[in-house]
């Protein structure tokens, strides 16, 4: 390990700035007054009871996680077509795709506590939920594709492939799984809440969720983003390192 | 580009006619995964262990057997690429990468298309569904479309496994989620053509429709992609 301590190392170099301080700085004061609104200053639902407190988080993950997916495809296309074919999209994706997997995640499971206590049941054969199951699926399967190994170059270019055919399956699972419950079964429990109006302050709470969540996002997706590029730096220093030693032995 | 196109259906056919070769001589297909197929339907049935609700739910069977049997298809028709690194040869001859796709999704297809018959008459001994002329006219065509998705991705996928070199693992996870519209469009399909669940033969046709969509997406995507897959 000694000949890596002979380069400067990659891990000098923080992955944080003043900016991206600041950033985390109002996220993290965001998510406790989000913490507040929900538990304390909203209201109970008229319905729904306590349940509804879910929603503040539960809508967020939903939004991040469909956000991430669309930054990864957007920032694949660009790595694509891109003249530079720049690794920074690549990792901007990958770092997205990690995120909103984790947030997908969150979604599922939040969305679940509340149908168990609203529906009586963890899962319905909703479309919504089948494909955000699907979408969850098909990004964790990226995610091992980036793992597969090759040059960064080769790695970047699988991936995006990959994020870009994800694209045109999701809209297809969308389609076949609302084809599929539109035989099967009338309009179910799943009534959305949509039509409910809204007091002020719950919709507050929600939107500022958001709000918040987003900015989480990004200050994630930053951080991730330039992890990745330090271990890629470690990768191309090692290979130097190694044969900066071979040139030694030469001499 | 006149040039180009005829070397791509060339390449195309010499894969497609060596891959097919292969298996005609080694029976591999024949000896080994289609009794797996046959087991899966048998293992259905004692899992389901009733004669009413096998019938209702064969056509779901029949294609996740298809689908099942899909995964080792491919893994196999790529385990040859790689054994000699075959596929490296055949990417430093310089040849059409969308030509090798063409040819193992058409390999593929085929074979998946013998699955099918053989499936579908265990599953008319077995699970006792009945199956019309007309019924028989759509169970074709929706083998023939949903082939095309599932060996157009198959190919994709598993050219991605073989590329990267011992990751065959990945398959299924990557291949499964993407056919799951062609499988419910075809069981949906199937249940018309066996005339189980109340579905008429007419509600059938339609999902032949996303079959179609389906497969010419990843046919025209898949030829654009396998290049920037298998890239070394």
């Amino acid at each position: 390990m000694n000949r890596f301590r002979l380069l400067p190392s990659p891990l000098d170099t923080p992955t944080g700035t003043r900016a991206s301080r600041g950033l985390g700085i109002v996220v993290l004061l965001g998510l406790v007054m989000l913490t507040l609104l929900g538990l304390f200053f909203t209201d109970e639902d008229v319905v729904q009871g306590s349940t509804v407190r879910l929603m503040y988080i539960h809508v967020p993950t939903a939004w991040v996680a469909y956000l991430a997916f669309i930054v990864t495809a957007i920032t694949s296309a660009m790595y694509m077509w891109g003249k530079q074919h720049s690794l920074t999209f690549d990792r901007i994706a990958g770092a997205s795709a990690e995120v909103g997997v984790i947030f997908m995640g969150l979604c599922l499971v939040t969305g679940s506590l509340w149908g168990r206590i609203t529906w009586g049941t963890y899962w319905q054969w909703d479309p919504r939920l089948t494909t955000t199951a699907f979408l969850f699926v098909t990004y964790v399967g990226y995610l091992a594709v980036r793992d597969l190994g090759g040059s960064h170059q080769q790695r970047a270019k699988r991936s995006a492939v990959v994020a870009l055919l994800a694209v045109l399956e999701i809209p297809l699972v969308h389609f076949s799984v609302v084809l599929w419950r539109s035989l099967h079964q009338e309009a179910s429990v799943l009534q959305p809440n949509g039509d409910v109006t809204m007091d002020g302050l719950m919709l507050f709470s929600l939107l500022f969720g958001v709000a918040v969540f987003t900015s989480l996002f990004a200050w994630m997706v930053l951080h991730r983003q330039r992890v990745l590029m330090l271990a890629d730096a470690i990768d191309d220093g090692g290979l130097e390192a190694a044969l900066q030693e071979r040139r030694n032995e030469a001499n | 580009m006149t040039q180009n196109s005829i070397s791509t259906m060339s390449v195309a056919r010499a894969i497609a006619t060596k891959d097919l070769r292969i298996e005609w001589r080694s029976k591999v297909l024949v000896n080994q995964v289609l009794p797996f197929a046959g087991i899966v339907m048998v293992l259905f049935a004692f899992a389901l262990d009733n004669d009413g609700i096998l019938q209702r739910v064969a056509p779901g069977l029949v294609w996740l057997a298809v689908l099942f049997s899909s995964l080792i298809i491919v893994q196999r028709t790529f385990a040859i690429e790689s054994a000699d690194n075959a596929l490296d040869a055949i990417k430093v001859a310089g040849v059409s990468s969308a030509g090798v796709f063409l040819g193992k999704s058409v390999a593929l297809a085929v074979q998946l298309l013998l699955f099918e018959c053989v499936l579908v008459m265990l599953s008319l001994v077995l699970y006792q569904v009945q199956l019309s002329w007309g019924g028989a006219v759509l169970l074709v065509t929706v083998s023939v479309l949903a082939n095309v998705g599932i060996a157009t991705m198959g190919a994709l996928y598993g050219g991605l496994g073989a590329a990267a070199k011992g990751r065959e693992t990945l398959l299924p996870l990557l291949l499964l989620p993407a056919v799951a519209p062609v499988l419910i469009a075809a069981t949906r399909a199937t249940e018309s053509a066996f005339g189980v669940s109340g579905a008429t033969l007419g509600e059938g046709w339609p999902w032949v429709a996303l079959l179609a969509v389906f497969g010419a997406l990843f046919g025209f995507g898949g030829t654009l992609a396998f290049g920037v897959l298998t890239e070394e």
